[in-house]
């Protein structure tokens, strides 16, 4: 079992990491410490992808300084896998865009109702909805 | 035939987008007519490749003429292009409508809002048109961060709804580019044709299963599908009028083509039926969204909400037909894609001219409203006859073949769903057309026998859409046999 858990460490951490993310998102009550989940979140999802590509005495999958200077054939096996770090690039993108939708609109949240406490913007809310209470 | 008009479709949108930012600081007027300058050249588009793959048959359209599976690929077949035409037309009839809405609600942020509008698009068709699973994530990413942008300027709860479907949208993005890293890493493509070639050997790997349970729950998060729809009702309830008919049509609908794709296209029908059931599951929870989408519908006062729990129900058909997995029941789910667009665009457009005029949306204040805005509510009746399914509207041809399909199916509890809540949106609609349309008898009125109400039809930009929809409503519903045989035919994957 521990062998299991071992020689599979890297999964083991970006489950841990996502799932401290996913409670962040879903558990917390305040909207920064939401964001602050869905950026681990993130994060946890591009360190999987990135593990995913080390290899253990790979290299830079550049051609011209390969471990030979590029003499003989190719041998892929050598290479650290480059697709996932091009893929993680485009998804940081993603990740920053969405960090900064949410922040502007967390700024426009807090100018209504002066507070970032779920539980406080929603009794405000119920309190606009039936004036007569 | 324009051999480039796949990307064009995609590229147009995004280009004038970033030109509107440039213009706009020049001129403000000319944000509104470059949006539909670049909407209709985007439909003209989508048209062609329509043509295209009625006449010569699916398109591979390679990006940079890099070869798949390295290069990224668009892939429009039957069902790409028809889903492609709705998109385009929908977003084109709603950016005409745009107009005044937009300079009342939003008057300090015309430039942006064209902006992200155009963005939102270009998400959309990029989602439709991309044959690349990496690449629909990113598409899938810009349409909702445009989304989450444009529903956050609405009134007074926007900012607030619009957060928490962040926060579920990001959820679903997540899930579903975790379901690409699984099959990425178990078979080393991202090509959707690719995929569906190597997949089949590995169909007994648990990482293929669970790459699969991420990709039905991402996507169900993104489609509001029933017991991930929290969001949606908020969201499309406080967002400005114009956005909540763009959204509600297309987002929900982009996200039932999406699961179509991947159920049926990336993995084979025979590992979506046989190997797990998870279009039984499906079929279930769809029944449960159409019963709970129009159960909660009946409790709301409000019309928009109404509309937006209306919406649940309906994503609960196109999913019913999937779960169903039969050939009726597929060619039910997307015919019902084009049906609910045309439907949930014409109900939108209507709340959105009635809150021009009257700044109201509760039911009990729509009264005399048949004689302030005949043609308006002229509209609204046809697409509420059309969600009920009342034979020449579209909406009841496309239930019919979901009732053949639970038929052939023989599950009759979907069956009796199908039939029920088509008996409860029969209370939902007239208890909004007995609002609208009978006045209150005399003696209640306190004497005055002909109120003088004068008609204020809403402004022609914002009526000729709302006549559009409901006369394709209608016309869609006469043709819907041609549609059929000319599309849909084709677009049912080949071995149902």
């Amino acid at each position: 079992m521990l062998d299991f858990i071992i020689s599979k460490y890297n999964y083991w951490i970006y489950i841990v990491l996502m799932m401290i993310g996913f409670y962040a998102m879903i558990g917390k009550r305040n909207l920064v410490k939401k964001i602050i989940g869905i950026n681990i979140f993130q994060t946890a999802i591009i360190l999987f992808f990135i593990s995913t590509a080390a290899k253990r005495g790979g290299t830079l999958p550049i051609v011209e300084h390969a471990h030979d200077h590029g003499i003989h054939q190719i041998q892929a096996a050598s290479y650290v896998n480059p697709l996932p770090h091009v893929l993680m690039l485009t998804a940081i993108v993603v990740m920053v865009s969405t960090l900064g939708v949410a922040l502007a609109i967390v700024i426009a949240i807090y100018r209504r109702y002066n507070t970032l406490e779920e539980d406080e913007i929603l009794e405000q809310r119920k309190w606009s909805r039936n004036p007569l209470l | 035939m324009v051999p480039q008009s796949p990307a064009l479709v995609v590229v147009i949108p995004l280009i004038f987008a970033f030109l509107i930012l440039l213009l706009g600081w020049w001129r403000r007027g000319l944000c509104y007519p470059i949006t539909i300058g670049a909407l209709s050249t985007s439909f003209l588009a989508s048209l062609d490749t329509l043509y295209t793959v009625l006449t010569a048959g699916t398109i591979h359209y390679y990006l940079g003429n890099w070869e798949p599976p390295w290069g990224i690929e668009y892939v429009v077949d039957h069902l790409n292009a028809f889903v492609l035409v709705i998109v385009s037309f929908i977003s084109l009839v709603v950016g005409i409508s745009s107009k005044r809405s937009v300079e009342r609600e939003l008057p300090d942020k015309i430039v942006y809002f064209y902006c992200v509008f155009l963005l939102q698009v270009t998400g959309f068709l990029g989602i439709v048109v991309t044959g690349d699973m990496f690449n629909l994530y990113v598409f899938l990413e810009i349409a909702s961060l445009a989304g989450y942008a444009l529903i956050a300027i609405g009134e007074d709860g926007a900012p607030f709804a619009s957060f928490n479907y962040l926060i579920f949208g990001t959820i679903g993005a997540c899930f579903y580019l975790l379901g690409v890293g699984y099959l990425y890493i178990s078979t080393g493509s991202l090509n959707m044709a690719d995929l569906s070639q190597i997949l089949p050997n590995l169909y007994h790997s648990k990482v293929v299963l669970v790459a699969f349970a991420f990709f039905l729950v991402g996507v169900s998060l993104k489609m509001a599908l029933f017991p991930l729809h929290v969001w949606l009702p908020d969201a499309y309830t406080y967002a400005p009028s114009t956005v909540s008919a763009l959204l509600a049509p297309l987002m929900t609908k982009v996200g039932a083509y999406v699961m179509i794709r991947v159920m049926f296209t990336v993995f084979e029908p025979h590992f979506s039926v046989e190997l797990i059931p998870a279009t039984t599951i499906l079929g279930w929870m769809a029944a449960g969204a159409i019963l709970f989408g129009v159960i909660l519908a009946l409790a709301q006062k409000d019309l928009k909400r109404m509309l937006a729990y209306i919406l649940v129900s309906e994503v609960g058909y196109i999913a019913l037909g999937v779960g169903l997995a039969n050939r009726n029941g597929l060619t039910g789910a997307i015919l019902h894609i084009l049906n609910d667009s045309f439907m949930m665009l014409a109900l939108f457009l209507v709340v959105g001219a009635i809150m021009y005029r009257s700044h109201s949306r509760e039911i009990p204040q729509l009264r005399y409203m048949h004689r302030k805005m005949p043609f308006t509510m002229a509209a609204f009746v046809i697409a509420g006859l059309s969600v009920i399914g009342i034979p020449p509207t579209c909406g009841f041809f496309s239930k019919w073949y979901l009732v053949l399909g639970a038929i052939d199916a023989r599950q009759w509890v979907f069956v009796a769903v199908l039939l029920i809540s088509s008996l409860l949106a029969v209370i939902l609609f007239f208890r909004v057309i007995e609002n609208a349309y009978l006045e209150p008898r005399e003696e209640y009125t306190g004497g005055g026998s002909e109120l003088a109400i004068a008609t204020e039809e809403a402004p022609l930009s914002l009526l000729m859409p709302i006549l559009i929809a409901g006369a394709g409503i209608l016309l869609l519903g006469i043709m819907s046999g041609e549609i059929i045989s000319t599309i849909i035919r084709f677009a049912v994957p080949g071995c149902f």
